[in-house]
């Protein structure tokens, strides 16, 4: 090692601080830069766009406070829309999870060919919805559709599922449900393959039985997988449009319009930006507590994992 | 062989308590479910090389006569399928170089560095979570049309070059790496960069790559921002390319074409699946967002 003189030292440690300073503002700009264009920026600009008049009528926006949003509410289609989503969320959301939770639990054992049931339930998890949509487009055709072929094996009437307006929603939701299953049911396999034996075996030494078991230590010990599972599942629901767009068109009677769908077509077939704005900030508010659970969750997973 | 295991009498006696008929029953249940969930993709399958000139009816519904790839050639033919693959393949590619590149950076920052503002920088990035980016469609259309972007592959991947999960992700990995390893590569003259490069990067390794497949997953399969901010098979994906397809008025209700397509799109991605199952639902579980 050789001496250097004081003060090049000195000079080589304030640039070497300099550069530490600014180091750290470089290296999140890229990350900062594409979020704040692509999501904090717009997250402003929807708040702000929803306030005003835009859309065929008016193309220079024209202040209207809260016009929008109350001409949204006011609207009996609007009002259709949000009845449509809520149900889907309350109907697939309980639905897939609780036969995820069955599915896990039935597969949880040493059975054969547990692999082929694995892929059999979780390979729609990995399709695109739009080519899940297209086959279940066909599953739903009048005539021959193989859903009316099984409804006619038990000699009820065949249906044109999508094509009424008290089915179609149904229709969806038993694609929605069929689609997401097996995902929500691999991470209860996960989840019961980490419980602790030493606490069943003390349970079935007491005397406990399978379902006592599964009843008052399985479930109580998922329930952290059952909340992130859950929460994933109607962020989903609420995001549903995919199926819509390929199967429905949100119809017949906007008896499959949901919000985001909605907002699509607000924006591309109404071409109204304030109104789509104002179904934006609707969407992200009615969301926000679920992204933010879904978010604390992940978290604290990976911060204790 | 199955004889052996049948709740005969010289197996094990547990075999007969109320609980094995449970599990016999849920067997049951299981598999009838099991084929259930198979048969939508196994029929499109067979429809798919059932013949074009015979029609399907409620009592030739699966193969028809004679399977044949017609069906498979005509979609071809019908809509650039080569095309889109390889538009889907640029758009996921393009959008997980970039990202790997801008978490690695962040989460460095975010991990080993004290500076002012850093837990409100971080907060902000954050918020990409919390805001779902389907829900920010008309702003960043228009973000897109003012860039003159529209209707090009970097517009479909554009927004997605900062990810607020991938840094998160990368931050929590770094944080685990001994700060003595660091001060070591230091003292060995590395810069911030050889640093990042051979201390932090391999360990994170397993991260990375639930954090890639999760992307590639998302991407593969977004339809409504590409369907927004593409207009011509240059820049369409394959989501949209077959939502497309299936929608042109000279294809109508041809379910044999249409599954053909289908399976055009969804065929190498089972294929894959099938190979790399374990590794395919272990990210799914890291990954957890989607």
């Amino acid at each position: 090692m050789t001496l250097r003189p004081r003060a090049s030292i000195a000079r080589t440690e304030r640039r070497f601080r300099f550069g530490t300073a600014a180091l750290p503002y470089l290296l999140i700009f890229p990350t900062l830069l594409f979020v704040t264009v692509f999501t904090l920026w717009p997250s402003l600009r929807v708040v702000y766009d929803s306030l005003f008049l835009q859309n065929q009528a008016a193309q220079t926006p024209q202040f209207a406070g809260a016009q929008n949003y109350t001409a949204l509410f006011d609207d009996p289609a609007f009002r259709q829309v949000i009845v449509n989503t809520f149900v889907y969320v309350v109907v697939t959301v309980p639905l897939s999870v609780l036969l995820a939770l069955v599915l896990a639990l039935l597969l949880n054992q040493k059975i054969r060919a547990l692999g082929l049931y694995r892929l059999a339930f979780f390979y729609p998890a990995i399709l695109p919805m739009v080519s899940a949509a297209t086959i279940w487009l066909f599953m739903y055709t009048p005539g021959y559709g193989l859903i009316n072929v099984f409804v006619e094996f038990f000699h009820m009437p065949s249906q044109n599922w999508l094509g009424d307006p008290n089915l179609a929603l149904i229709a969806l939701m038993i694609l929605g449900i069929w689609k997401q299953t097996g995902y929500f049911m691999i991470f209860y396999l996960a989840g019961l393959q980490g419980l602790p034996h030493d606490i069943f075996e003390a349970a079935s030494l007491d005397g406990a039985s399978t379902v006592q078991a599964t009843r008052h230590l399985t479930l109580p010990l998922l329930m952290g997988t059952t909340l992130f599972v859950t929460t994933i599942a109607v962020v989903n629901a609420f995001e549903t449009v995919d199926q819509i767009y390929i199967m429905t068109g949100g119809g017949p009677n906007n008896a499959t319009a949901m919000l985001l769908f909605d907002l699509w077509q607000t924006l591309f077939s109404f071409l109204d930006v304030g109104k789509a704005s104002a179904i934006s900030v609707i969407l992200i508010v009615v969301l926000l507590v679920f992204t933010v659970t879904n978010f604390i969750y992940t978290e604290r997973r990976a911060t204790y994992e | 062989m199955n004889e052996t295991i049948k709740p005969g009498r010289s197996w094990r006696p547990s075999r007969f308590k109320p609980q094995s008929i449970l599990n016999t029953l849920g067997l049951l249940v299981l598999a009838i479910i099991a084929i259930g969930w198979a048969i939508p993709m196994l029929w499109a399958f067979a429809v798919s090389v059932h013949p074009p000139d015979e029609p399907l009816s409620a009592a030739n519904l699966w193969f028809g006569s004679h399977p044949t790839l017609a069906n498979y050639a005509q979609a071809f033919e019908i809509a650039p399928f080569v095309q889109y693959y390889i538009n889907t393949m640029i758009i996921v590619v393009g959008i997980l170089s970039v990202q790997l590149v801008t978490i690695s950076l962040a989460g460095y920052a975010f991990a080993r560095f004290n500076f002012r503002g850093q837990n409100l920088l971080f907060f902000l990035i954050l918020l990409q979570l919390m805001v779902p980016s389907s829900a920010l469609i008309v702003p960043n259309y228009s973000t897109i049309r003012q860039l003159h972007l529209f209707d090009t592959l970097l517009a479909v991947m554009l927004p997605f070059f900062g990810s607020a999960f991938g840094t998160f992700l990368m931050r929590q990995t770094f944080k685990t790496i001994p700060r003595d390893l660091d001060d070591a590569a230091k003292m060995d003259g590395a810069n911030w960069l050889q640093t990042l490069w051979n201390v932090y990067l391999p360990p994170a390794r397993p991260a990375m790559i639930a954090f890639a497949l999760s992307s590639i997953s998302f991407h593969w399969n977004d339809f409504l921002w590409p369907l927004v901010v593409t207009n011509s098979q240059n820049s369409r994906p394959l989501t949209v390319g077959l939502a497309v397809f299936t929608q042109l008025g000279e294809i109508g209700a041809q379910w044999p074409l249409v599954t053909a397509g289908t399976v055009i799109v969804v065929g190498p991605l089972l294929l894959l699946f099938l190979i790399f199952q374990r590794q395919f639902i272990e990210s799914f579980l890291h990954s957890g967002l989607k």
